[in-house]
């Protein structure tokens, strides 16, 4: 759904902290335009607070992250949407109270092109059947997954060129990761869209990565093939837990 | 104004075509009724007029976007001075002119008072609009020379038309004035109600982090809400202005940004339909406990207490009995009467398994 492909990002030294506790200490990665790249790590390790601190929710302490080689350190939540760049918030980050349609439309509601947003729309339901048969329906009737979809279908319908995942697996049957892992995948490689991938799921994010990057407390401690790091077996009992 | 259940087909499949059937057809029904009742009944009627584009602004503004104002009484206010002083000049232009004068100027002052209340939250935005309505009726008296200090201005008006006859009852004139206003407001509000600035408006009441990451500018959607909202209340204070033929401090006291507030929760916040009801309760509800305490014979303490007695307890009796307001009652009403309860989300199947589409080749 992406129109124009993929942008690169490039990450540079970030810092963030919260108050005195530092929550990134100089985290840089690189996530070449059309890639997936998972970002790995236990509780604590700083994942979500990157996606935050890239998509302006949080405002970096220093550093550099450059979206197609454009500065965006410190923009607004709102312009690095509509720079190209969405955010897909850990938890879903739904609006219970608004109809699946709501939603989805929200996620156009910037964009200036009237019809191409219904073009967006309807690609979205395409992609996502359940939410089809549930218009009307409020979010928060909606099960973990259709949940999901919603946030994912609701970022797309901005056309994104670069995807900030957060943890889409949190609170899913295997099988719905599964498939919803499987779209990303199919995402990335049909219209060369970006993504950058958090998940505390190693093995299933890595298995449809093209990189993966292991944080701790903050700092990136291996960035690899993914084949690589999953052999590696004392990042695997030590970082990634399977 | 999503009351009327008109088929969703043919013509009626654009919604600005359902809004102004709607707008077209209650017009007509209020020409007959204004037609047909007496001068005092036609004189409450253009008071309910004025409320209903009032309690629609702040409908939108609390209910829609989710801020809340005690201070709307202070933008009639800029509304009604507005129009007095435009309306005192030799040769003042149109009433329409005045009116659309009276809806930019307040909508200026909208602005700034939102800009401000973007960066307020709940309590707090409360507090700072409260603080807004109790201090601008101040300045009259401090400029007297403009303002007419506490006995305000004069508000002189042109009479009805003469091609509606010599005796054609001024109070039905009034009427039509303020009705007309009320439903070109409902109609303009359903519409961005539903547009893609109404979507946005509840986004960012309900959460403004998702509204954000939806590249969605919160902070300039809370103002346009509060713009659009002060329009709403700068029409209704013009047209207040006309009708009592004044524009005096005493009449935009923090009572009547209370009760503009209180007309919005009674219809039920964020509903078109409710803001009518609200107003026609603001209207309704003084005449009819005051009449009863008539009827009684109470002391005069008694008496002219009884209209804020009674308006309390109903207060009270709306809620407990319906929480969304009357228009939530009536939405109620009539699930019942389809035989399905609205106050359950529809029934959820269980979903255990979601297909997302397989890949294609």
């Amino acid at each position: 759904m992406p129109d124009a492909g993929g942008m690169s990002l490039e990450v540079k030294d970030l810092v963030t902290s919260y108050g005195a506790i530092k929550a990134l200490r100089g985290v840089s990665l690189n996530v070449p335009a059309g890639s997936i790249t998972a970002v790995l790590g236990a509780n604590g390790a700083g994942k979500s607070s990157l996606l935050r601190t890239l998509s302006g929710l949080v405002r970096p302490r220093s550093g550099s992250v450059l979206l197609d080689g454009k500065e965006i350190a410190g923009r607004a939540p709102e312009d690095v949407v509509q720079m190209g760049m969405s955010h897909v918030p850990e938890g879903r980050g739904v609006i219970a109270e608004l109809t699946v349609d709501d939603n989805l439309r929200l996620g156009g509601l910037w964009r200036k092109d009237k019809a191409d947003r219904g073009r967006a729309l309807e690609e979205a339901y395409a992609l996502f059947p359940p939410l089809d048969q549930r218009r009307k329906r409020l979010a928060m009737t909606l099960s973990g997954g259709e949940r999901q979809m919603l946030a994912l279908g609701r970022a797309l319908v901005a056309r994104p060129r670069v995807l900030l995942l957060d943890e889409p697996s949190l609170g899913l049957a295997p099988r719905i990761t599964s498939q919803i892992m499987a779209l990303v995948r199919r995402l990335c490689d049909e219209t060369g869209l970006t993504v950058l991938l958090v998940e505390q799921n190693a093995r299933s994010a890595l298995s449809v990565a093209d990189h993966g990057v292991v944080l701790n407390l903050g700092t990136v401690v291996a960035s690899d093939d993914p084949a690589k790091l999953a052999a590696d077996d004392n990042l695997r009992h030590a970082y990634l837990g399977f | 104004m999503a009351t009327l259940a008109l088929p969703r087909r043919g013509p009626f499949a654009s919604t600005i075509v359902r809004h102004l059937t709607v707008a077209v057809v209650g017009g007509l029904v209020l020409l007959l009724l204004t037609s047909s009742v007496n001068a005092y009944r036609d004189f409450q009627i253009a008071n309910v007029g004025y409320y209903v584009v009032a309690v629609a602004g702040l409908t939108v503004l609390t209910g829609l976007n989710g801020q809340i104002s005690l201070g709307h009484g202070a933008l009639m206010m800029v509304g009604a001075y507005t129009a007095a002083l435009i309306l005192d000049r030799d040769n003042p232009p149109p009433l329409v002119v005045v009116l659309v004068l009276c809806v930019v100027v307040t909508a200026v002052v909208g602005a700034i008072v939102g800009a401000a209340a973007a960066r307020l939250r709940g309590p707090y935005l409360a507090g700072a609009t409260l603080a807004f309505a109790v201090g601008l009726p101040g300045l009259t008296s401090h400029y007297a020379g403009t303002f007419g200090g506490d006995n305000g201005l004069s508000v002189f008006t042109s009479p009805p038309p003469a091609s509606l006859g010599v005796d054609f009852p001024s109070e039905r004139w009034q009427a039509w004035i303020t009705l007309a206003a009320a439903l070109v407001t409902l109609v303009l509000l359903a519409n961005l109600a539903s547009s893609r600035v109404g979507r946005s408006f509840r986004a960012v009441r309900d959460d403004e982090v998702s509204a954000e990451l939806a590249g969605i500018h919160v902070a300039r959607t809370q103002v346009l809400a509060f713009v659009v909202s002060a329009a709403c209340a700068g029409l209704a204070g013009g047209l207040l202005a006309v009708v009592s033929g004044q524009a005096t401090p005493g009449a935009f006291s923090v009572a009547l940004s209370l009760a503009i507030l209180a007309g919005a929760v009674l219809g039920g916040l964020g509903s078109l339909a409710g803001a009518v009801y609200g107003a026609v309760a603001l209207v309704a509800l003084p005449a009819i406990s005051s009449n009863a305490s008539e009827r009684f014979d109470f002391g005069t303490d008694v008496k002219s207490n009884m209209p804020l007695l009674v308006y309390g307890a109903l207060l009270v009796i709306v809620m407990l009995v319906a929480p969304q307001g009357l228009q939530g009652g009536v939405r109620r009403l009539a699930g019942l009467l389809r035989g399905r309860s609205p106050a359950q989300p529809a029934r959820n199947e269980s979903v255990t398994e979601v297909s997302v589409t397989e890949p294609e080749g």
